[in-house]
C-alpha cells in the first residue's frame, strides 16, 4: 500500500497524457488538487494514529522496497500541503491551457519523487530519487523562460551536478565496504568499521553532496537565484519542500537512521548550521527585493533544522522534525504573500513599497503571522520548534550553539519586522491607490496556512501537558 | 576467492582522481557555457569509473552494473536538460561566455 | 601476464589523455567528438572488467546520445564571430597550459602514496547475472529511471518549443 504514494501521481500523469483531447487539460488541476489534498488527508490521519498505512493488505504486486516511519510521514504531509497549495496558485498565475497543463504534469512528478524520497531504504535508490526532484526542478525553474530564470537553472544545474558526483562516489565507497547499498547493510558495516578512512570519506562526501543539494552555506550558492528568478508557484515548492526534501530530510534520515551520529558528524551539523543561521540572516538584513529576503530567510532556517539534528539526541531529532514542519508552512505562506504582492503590484522593491496593510488586509494579516512565526514569537508554532531546539541543545551540552540560536533569532525578528514595516504599515506608497486584494486562490491558501500555524501554536503546549500528565 | 582483484583499487583510484581533477579544473576554468558542461561530464564519467572499480574489486560486479545502467540514465535526462537551459539562455543574450551570468548579484 | 599490464596502462592512459583533448582543444565539435571519445576508452576499461551490459550502455548512450545532444546544441547556437574568435585565444593558452602540468604532478604524487586497504570484503555476489539483479532486485530504481525519463520530455517540450516560433 505503501508504495501507491509513488505509484497513484506517476500513473495520473501517464493517463493524462493519452490522448483525450481537451477534457485532460481542463481536469490535470483539479486531479492534482485532489491527489495532493487525499495524501495530505491520509498523512494527517496517519500521523495522529487513527489509521495504520502498514496493516492494509495489498496484492504482492505493489509490495517494493519501501518503508513507512513517523519522519516519512511528517515528509508525505509537508509534501502535499506544499504542492496543493503550488497547484492551487497556479490558477491564477500560470496560463490556462498547454502550460498549466504541463505545469501540474510536471509537479505531480516532484510529488512522485519526494515521496519516493520518503519511503526508500537502499541508499542509491535514494540518491535517484533525489536526481528525479532535481532535474524536475531545474525545468520547473525555467519555466517562464526569462533570461534571469535561466541563470538561475543553470547555476543550480552546475552546483547539483557537483553534488551528483559527490553522492555517487560515496555510494561507490559504501559498495566497497558493504557489498550492498540498502540502508540496513550500510549501517552494519559502517558500525562495524566506523574509524576506517573509507568510511569516514564515504559518510564526508555524501553530506557534502547533501548539504549542496540543501541550499546549505558555504555551499548555497545557487539558491538566492533560483529562487528569485522562479515563477511564484515555482518558488514555493522549492522552498517549501523541493530543497528541504532532498536535502534535509535525507540529511536527518541518513545522519540519525544509517551512517549514526557521532562527534565528527555531529560538529559538522554545529558547524554548518550556525554558519547558515548567522550568515542567512546577515545576509536577508541587506536584501531591497523581499523574494531575495526570503531565499536568504530559508537558509538561515534550515540552518536552525541542522543544528537541532547536530545536537544528536533523541530530542535533537523530535525538534528539527518539528521545524521542518513549521518552515515548510511558514515559509510556503510567506511565498504565497510574495505572490499575490507580485501579481497585484508588479513591484519587487520593499523601498517602493508601503503600507499594503490597508489595500490588502488578508495578505496583511497571513504575512504578519508567517513572519512572528519565523522569528519564534509565542504562541504561534514557530516559537516552540525553536525552544525545544534550544533546549536539546542546552541539554547536549552546546551552550555556545544554543547561545548563537537565541542571537540569531533576534536577528530573526529583526529583518522580518522590516519586511512586514516596509510592505504593509505605514503610509501608502505613490502608485498604489488602486492595489486591491489578491484572489480566492491566493489569500485562500494564506488563510488557510496561517490558520495551521496558531492552531499548531496553541494545540502544541496543550499536548504536551496531555503527555506529560 | 575475494580479493584477488585489490591490487587494481589504489591504481584505479588515481585515475578517477586525475579525472576529477580535469572536470573541476575545465568547469572552473573555461568561459564557455558548453565546454562547462563537457567539465561536468567528465566528473561523472569518473564517478561511474569509482563505481565500477569498487564493483569489480569486491565482487559485486552485477549490483555495480545495475547502478551504472541507472546512473547513465539519469546522466542523459540530466544532460539533455542542462543543454536546453543553455540554448535558452542563448536565445536571450546572444552569447555563450560564463561572464555573461553575473546579471544577478547579491 | 605482462601484456596484461601493458593493455591497461595504455586504456588507462588513453582515457586521461581522451579527458585532456576534451578540454584543451579549441573548437567547440572537438571537444564533443573528444568526449565520445573518452566514453569510448571508458567502455574498454568496462569490457577489461567483464561488464558487458554497462560497456554496452555507456558505448550507445554516452558515446552515441550524448555527443549527438552536444553536437546540435553547438550547432543551434551559433558561432562567435572571427574577431571574438581570436580574442578568445589569446588568453585561452594562459589559462589551460597549466592543466597537463597539474594531471602529471598529482598522478605522480598519488603514485608515491603507499596506500593500503585493510577492511574486510564483503561476500562475493551470489547472483552474477547484472540483468536479474536490475530486474527484479532493482525496481525502485527503474521506476525512478522511468519517472526522470518522462521528466526528461516534458523538460524537452517546455524547452526546446520555442525554438520553432521564435525562427
Amino acid at each position: 500500500m505503501v508504495s501507491f504514494f509513488i505509484l497513484v501521481p506517476f500513473l495520473c500523469v501517464l493517463l493524462l497524457n493519452l490522448p483525450w483531447g481537451n477534457l485532460a487539460r481542463r481536469l490535470a488541476l483539479w486531479v492534482g488538487l485532489g491527489l495532493t489534498a487525499g495524501q495530505a488527508a491520509v498523512s494527517a490521519c496517519a500521523l495522529a494514529g487513527w489509521i495504520d498505512l502498514r496493516a492494509i493488505p495489498v496484492s504482492p504486486f505493489f509490495k517494493y522496497d519501501l518503508a513507512l516511519d513517523t519522519l516519512s510521514i511528517v515528509l508525505l504531509l509537508c509534501s502535499a500541503l506544499v504542492f496543493g497549495v503550488a497547484l492551487l496558485l497556479s490558477r491564477p498565475l500560470v496560463s490556462q491551457g498547454e502550460q498549466r497543463f504541463n505545469f501540474v504534469c510536471l509537479l505531480l512528478l516532484m510529488l512522485a519523487g519526494t515521496n519516493a524520497v520518503a519511503l526508500v531504504r537502499d541508499v542509491f535508490s535514494l540518491y535517484v530519487f533525489i536526481e528525479a526532484v532535481s532535474i524536475v526542478s531545474f525545468i520547473l525553474i525555467s519555466f517562464n523562460k526569462d533570461q534571469d530564470a535561466f541563470e538561475g537553472a543553470f547555476k543550480y544545474i552546475v552546483l547539483s551536478s557537483m553534488a551528483t558526483v559527490l553522492m555517487v562516489l560515496s555510494i561507490s565507497l559504501l559498495v566497497l565496504v558493504a557489498g550492498t547499498t540498502s540502508f540496513d547493510g550500510v549501517r552494519a558495516a559502517v558500525a562495524a568499521s566506523r574509524h576506517a578512512g573509507v568510511v569516514l570519506g564515504a559518510i564526508g562526501l555524501f553530506l557534502c553532496g547533501l548539504f549542496i543539494k540543501g541550499g546549505l552555506m558555504p555551499f548555497h550558492g545557487w539558491l538566492p537565484d533560483a529562487y528569485t528568478c522562479a515563477l511564484n508557484p515555482v518558488s514555493v515548492c522549492l522552498a517549501g519542500i523541493g530543497t528541504k526534501a532532498v536535502g534535509v530530510y535525507t540529511l536527518i534520515r541518513l545522519a540519525y537512521f544509517v551512517f549514526g551520529i557521532d562527534a565528527a558528524v555531529s560538529q559538522a551539523f554545529l558547524l554548518v548550521g550556525a554558519f547558515s543561521i548567522v550568515a542567512g540572516s546577515l545576509a536577508a538584513l541587506n536584501q531591497t527585493d523581499y523574494k531575495r529576503l526570503l531565499a536568504y530567510s530559508s537558509i538561515s532556517q534550515v540552518g536552525y533544522i541542522i543544528l537541532g539534528l547536530g545536537a544528536g539526541t533523541g530530542l535533537g531529532l523530535a525538534a528539527a522534525a518539528f521545524h521542518f514542519f513549521n518552515h515548510a508552512v511558514f515559509k510556503t505562506l510567506l511565498f504565497v504573500n510574495a505572490g499575490a504582492l507580485e501579481q497585484k503590484t508588479g513591484l519587487r522593491d520593499m523601498r517602493k513599497l508601503g503600507g499594503l496593510s490597508a489595500r490588502m488586509p488578508l495578505t496583511g494579516f497571513s504575512s504578519l503571522i508567517g513572519a512572528l512565526s519565523a522569528a519564534g514569537v509565542p504562541p504561534l508554532s514557530g516559537f516552540w520548534s525553536k525552544l525545544l531546539i534550544i533546549i536539546a541543545l542546552i541539554g547536549a551540552g552546546y551552550h555556545g550553539y544554543a547561545l548563537v540560536a537565541v542571537l540569531a533569532s533576534v536577528l530573526t525578528l529583526a529583518y522580518m519586522l522590516a519586511w512586514q514595516r516596509n510592505i504593509f504599515f505605514g503610509p501608502l506608497a505613490a502608485g498604489l491607490e488602486n492595489i486591491e486584494e489578491a484572489g480566492w486562490e491566493i489569500s485562500g491558501s494564506a488563510l488557510l496556512l496561517a490558520v495551521i500555524l496558531i492552531g499548531v501554536g496553541i494545540a502544541f503546549p496543550l499536548y504536551l501537558c496531555k503527555l506529560i500528565w | 576467492m575475494n580479493g584477488t582483484h585489490l591490487y587494481l583499487l589504489w591504481p584505479l583510484a588515481i585515475v578517477v582522481i586525475m579525472l576529477l581533477v580535469e572536470g573541476l579544473y575545465c568547469i572552473f576554468m573555461t568561459y564557455n557555457l558548453i565546454r562547462l558542461l563537457i567539465g561536468v561530464e567528465l566528473l561523472i564519467k569518473a564517478a561511474t569509473l569509482m563505481l565500477v572499480t569498487a564493483g569489480y574489486v569486491t565482487g559485486q560486479m552485477a549490483l555495480a552494473q545495475a547502478l551504472v545502467v541507472t546512473l547513465i540514465v539519469i546522466e542523459v535526462v540530466f544532460i539533455v536538460v542542462a543543454t536546453g537551459v543553455v540554448i535558452g539562455f542563448h536565445r536571450h543574450t546572444g552569447s555563450l561566455d560564463v561572464r555573461d551570468t553575473r546579471n544577478l548579484k547579491g | 601476464m605482462q601484456a596484461n599490464l601493458v593493455i591497461n596502462v595504455i586504456i588507462l592512459m588513453a582515457l586521461i589523455g581522451a579527458g585532456l583533448w576534451a578540454i584543451m582543444t579549441r573548437s567547440l565539435i572537438r571537444s564533443a567528438i573528444a568526449l565520445a571519445l573518452t566514453s569510448s576508452v571508458l567502455t574498454m576499461v568496462m569490457f577489461r572488467f567483464n561488464s558487458w551490459l554497462a560497456a554496452v550502455f555507456e558505448l550507445s548512450v554516452c558515446a552515441g546520445l550524448i555527443s549527438v545532444v552536444f553536437i546540435s546544441t553547438i550547432s543551434l547556437t551559433e558561432p562567435l564571430s572571427p574577431q571574438e574568435v581570436l580574442k578568445h585565444m589569446r588568453d585561452r593558452l594562459a589559462r589551460f597550459a597549466f592543466l597537463p602540468i597539474l594531471i602529471l604532478v598529482v598522478g605522480f604524487a598519488l603514485s608515491l602514496l603507499k596506500v593500503s586497504y585493510n577492511l574486510p570484503l564483503p561476500p562475493a555476489a551470489l547472483e552474477q547475472d547484472a540483468r536479474n539483479v536490475l530486474w527484479y532486485g532493482r525496481e525502485l530504481d527503474l521506476l525512478g529511471q522511468v519517472i526522470i525519463l518522462i521528466s526528461g520530455v516534458f523538460g524537452v517540450i517546455i524547452l526546446f518549443r520555442q525554438m520553432r516560433r521564435r525562427s
